[in-house]
C-alpha cells in the first residue's frame, strides 16, 4: 500500500504565559492508503495535537506533514481550509452537529464549498445519510436524535466529500457501549469496504481492538506500546 | 442554506431577539421623533423663498419702521414687490388658544406668497372686507371656522377684543408650509390705532421685498440699509432665510441638545446589539469553530455573523420608522400648537436607514473578530 500520510520529524509546542510546554518532539510516522489506525496513549501525551496537525487544524512548529502527496505544512491559512474541505472528514467526540439545521442539512453542509449543484449535494447527502441507515432521520435536528444517531450524522457528514483521510477524536468518548459498538462498525465498514484511511484517537481499549493497527503516543513522543496495554485492548 | 441558517441563527433565542428587536425599534423611534422635532423647529427655514428679503429695524425687531419706507424700498435696484406687517399677538378666548397672526397688506403679501393657496373668490372678498380676515385649514379645523364666521380674538400687543370676518381659508401648497396662520387688513389695525393710540400709528414691524433677482439678493439688501443709513430708524436687511434662522438660532442649546440626545440613543442601542450579537457567537463558537474546521472561511463566518446582526437591527430599525409616523402624528396633534409644520422628513427617514445599518455593522465588528482569529485546535478545546 502507498503511504497517504507521512509525516516528517515533527514538533509541537504551546506557549503558556512564558512557558514553552513541548507538546510532540520529533515524530516521525507514516501512514498507509486504506489504513485504520488508533492513536493511543495517556491523558496529555499530545495524540489530538497530533490529529489536528494530520488534518491541518493546526501548524507544526518544525518538521513536514505530506498528506496524499501534498506538503501541508507549507499551506498557508486559507490553503488549508480550502484543502480541509476537499481531503478531510471530521468525527469529533461531541459530534458537533449544528443544531439548528436538520440531520440532512448537517451532512449537506461540507458540500456547500465543493461547488456542486443543488440536486448534486442532496444526492450526495441522502447517499451518505443512507450510509450510516439514517434515510428516516433525515428531517430531524440534532436534539430530536440519540447520541449514537447524532455520531452516524457526523459519519455521513464526514465522509460525505469522500475525503482523503477520515478523522476522529475519542468518536465513542460520549457514547454508551450500544452506541459505541455501532458507530464503530461503521468506522470498520468504512474502512474495510470502502477503504477509506481512518485516523481515530481513543484511550477506549474496545475502540483500539477495531483499528486494524495502533500507535502509542506518550510525553509527545512515539513509544511502544506497553504490553499490558495491548493484552488489555486485545 | 446559509441564509437559512443565518435567520435561524437569529431566531434561536426568541426572547433574547424579540428584546432586542423591540430596544433597536424604540431607540429608532425615538431618534426618528428627535429628528423630526429638529426638522420642525427648522420648518420656517425650510419653507423660506429665496425671493424674498426682510427688513426690519436694526435695533431690534420689537421696534418698528415708519410706514413711509416702503416707497424708498420699492425705489431700490432690485425690488420688485414691498409688503409690510406686524406681528399682532393676539389670542382666541384663551391664552392657550395661541397661533400666528399678523397684520398685512392684503394685496402684495398674497403676491409675495404663492405657497398660500386659496380660491379666488375667497381671496377677493377677503381683499374687499377691511375686517377681513384668512386663516389656514389648520387653524380653522382646530377652532372650527368657517368662511363668513366673525371671530374675535384679544389683542396683546394691540389690546383690545378685535372682531374680524372670516373671508378666507388658506391651504399650503405643501406639507412644509405652514396652515396655522391668521392674516388680516393692516389697515384695520392702522385706522383702529389713529383711533385710539396715535403714536403707534403708521408703524410697520417688518417689510417683505420680493427679488427681480435673487441671485443679487445680498447686494438689495445691502442697498436697502444703505439708504436709511444714519437715519433715526436704520433698518436690517436679509434674506427670509436668515431671517427665519435668527429664531432658530435663539434656540440652538437646546436643538444642539437634541441632536445629542438622539445621538446618544444611537450608541446606547449599538452597545446593547453589540453585547447581544457577542452573547450569541460567544455561545456558538464551538459552532463557529466546526464550520472553520469543515474548510469554511473567515468571509463566510463574517457573513453570517454580520448577517445576523444586521437582521436583528434591521427588523427593529423598520419597526422603529413604520411606528414613526403614527407617533409623530399624536405627537403632532399633542404640541400643534408650538410646531404648525411637524412632519417626519425623508432625510430622517434616510438617517434612521443609516443608523440602523451603522448599528448593525458595529455590533457585528468584535464577533466577527473573535470569530475569525480563534484558532480550530483552541476552539475545539474549549467545546472538549
Amino acid at each position: 500500500m502507498a503511504a497517504i500520510v507521512e509525516i516528517v520529524e515533527v514538533s509541537k509546542s504551546y506557549r503558556r504565559g512564558s512557558y514553552l510546554l513541548p507538546v510532540l518532539t520529533d515524530i516521525s510516522l507514516v501512514i498507509e492508503a486504506g489504513a485504520f489506525l488508533a492513536l493511543m496513549g495517556p491523558s496529555g501525551s499530545g495524540k489530538t495535537t497530533l490529529l489536528n496537525l494530520i488534518a491541518g487544524l493546526d501548524q507544526a512548529d518544525e518538521g513536514v506533514i505530506r498528506v496524499g502527496g501534498v506538503d501541508i505544512t507549507s499551506l498557508s491559512e486559507s490553503e488549508l481550509a480550502a484543502w480541509r474541505a476537499g481531503h478531510v472528514g471530521f468525527i469529533f467526540q461531541f459530534y458537533n452537529l449544528i443544531p439548528v439545521l436538520t440531520a440532512f442539512e448537517n451532512v449537506e453542509l461540507p458540500l456547500m464549498l465543493s461547488g456542486l449543484s443543488k440536486k448534486d449535494r442532496q444526492e450526495h447527502a441522502a447517499m451518505a445519510l443512507g450510509l450510516v441507515n439514517l434515510q428516516d432521520r433525515m428531517a430531524h435536528y440534532p436534539g430530536q436524535l440519540s447520541g449514537g444517531q447524532q455520531q452516524r450524522v457526523a459519519i455521513a457528514r464526514a465522509v460525505v466529500t469522500d475525503p482523503t483521510i477520515l478523522v476522529a477524536d475519542e468518536p465513542t468518548g460520549d457514547l454508551d457501549r450500544g452506541s459505541a459498538e455501532e458507530v464503530l462498525a461503521l468506522m470498520e465498514r468504512l474502512s474495510g469496504d470502502l477503504g477509506k484511511t481512518i485516523i481515530m484517537v481513543t484511550h477506549d481499549p474496545r475502540a483500539a481492538r477495531k483499528a486494524r493497527s495502533m500507535k502509542y503516543l506518550d510525553k509527545g513522543v512515539l513509544a511502544d506500546a506497553p504490553q499490558i496495554t495491548i493484552s488489555e485492548c486485545l | 442554506m446559509l441564509l437559512r441558517l443565518l435567520f435561524r441563527n437569529a431566531f434561536r433565542h426568541k426572547l433574547r431577539t424579540a428584546l432586542t428587536v423591540c430596544g433597536m425599534a424604540v431607540a429608532v423611534l425615538a431618534f426618528c421623533l428627535l429628528r423630526t422635532v429638529i426638522a420642525a423647529w427648522y420648518a420656517g427655514v425650510a419653507a423660506s423663498s429665496a425671493n424674498r428679503l426682510i427688513t426690519r429695524n436694526a435695533i431690534s425687531l420689537v421696534f418698528s419702521l415708519p410706514l413711509s419706507y416702503k416707497d424708498r424700498i420699492r425705489g431700490v435696484e432690485g425690488v420688485k414687490t414691498v409688503s409690510y406687517g406686524n406681528w399682532f399677538g393676539a389670542y382666541y378666548v384663551e391664552q392657550k388658544n395661541f397661533f400666528a397672526n399678523f397684520a398685512v397688506e392684503p394685496r402684495t403679501y398674497m403676491e409675495l406668497y404663492p405657497e398660500y393657496i386659496i380660491l379666488p373668490e375667497q381671496r377677493e372678498a377677503f381683499y374687499r372686507d377691511r375686517k377681513g380676515c384668512v386663516v389656514g385649514r389648520k387653524l380653522a379645523k382646530r377652532f372650527s371656522w368657517r368662511v363668513n364666521d366673525t371671530v374675535t380674538l384679544i389683542g396683546t400687543i394691540f389690546p383690545g377684543n378685535w372682531e374680524f370676518v372670516v373671508r378666507g381659508i388658506y391651504d399650503g401648497r405643501d406639507d412644509t408650509i405652514d396652515d396655522t396662520q391668521f392674516f388680516f387688513h393692516w389697515d384695520y389695525l392702522n385706522e383702529t390705532l389713529k383711533l385710539t393710540v396715535a403714536r403707534r400709528a403708521d408703524q410697520v414691524g417688518f417689510y417683505i421685498v420680493g427679488l427681480s433677482d435673487p441671485n443679487r439678493a445680498a447686494a438689495t439688501a445691502a442697498a436697502i440699509d444703505a439708504v436709511f443709513k444714519n437715519s433715526f430708524a436704520e433698518t436690517l436687511t436679509e434674506t427670509e432665510r436668515a431671517f427665519q434662522m435668527g429664531f432658530v438660532s435663539m434656540s440652538e442649546a437646546i436643538l444642539t441638545a437634541i441632536r445629542l440626545v438622539s445621538l446618544v440613543i444611537i450608541v446606547i442601542i449599538m452597545a446593547v446589539v453589540a453585547n447581544t450579537m457577542a452573547m450569541s457567537v460567544r455561545e456558538r463558537l464551538g459552532e463557529y469553530v466546526v464550520f472553520k474546521t469543515l474548510g469554511f472561511r473567515g468571509r463566510y463566518l463574517a457573513g453570517m455573523i454580520l448577517g445576523e446582526s444586521l437582521l436583528i437591527t434591521g427588523l427593529g430599525g423598520v419597526l422603529g420608522i413604520l411606528l414613526t409616523f403614527p407617533a409623530a402624528e399624536g405627537f403632532r396633534r399633542a404640541v400643534g400648537t408650538w410646531f404648525p409644520v411637524f412632519r417626519v422628513e425623508p432625510e430622517t427617514i434616510y438617517l434612521a436607514i443609516a443608523a440602523t445599518l451603522v448599528v448593525g455593522v458595529v455590533a457585528a465588528v468584535l464577533p466577527v473578530w473573535h470569530v475569525t482569529t480563534v484558532r480550530i485546535a483552541e476552539g475545539l478545546r474549549r467545546i472538549g
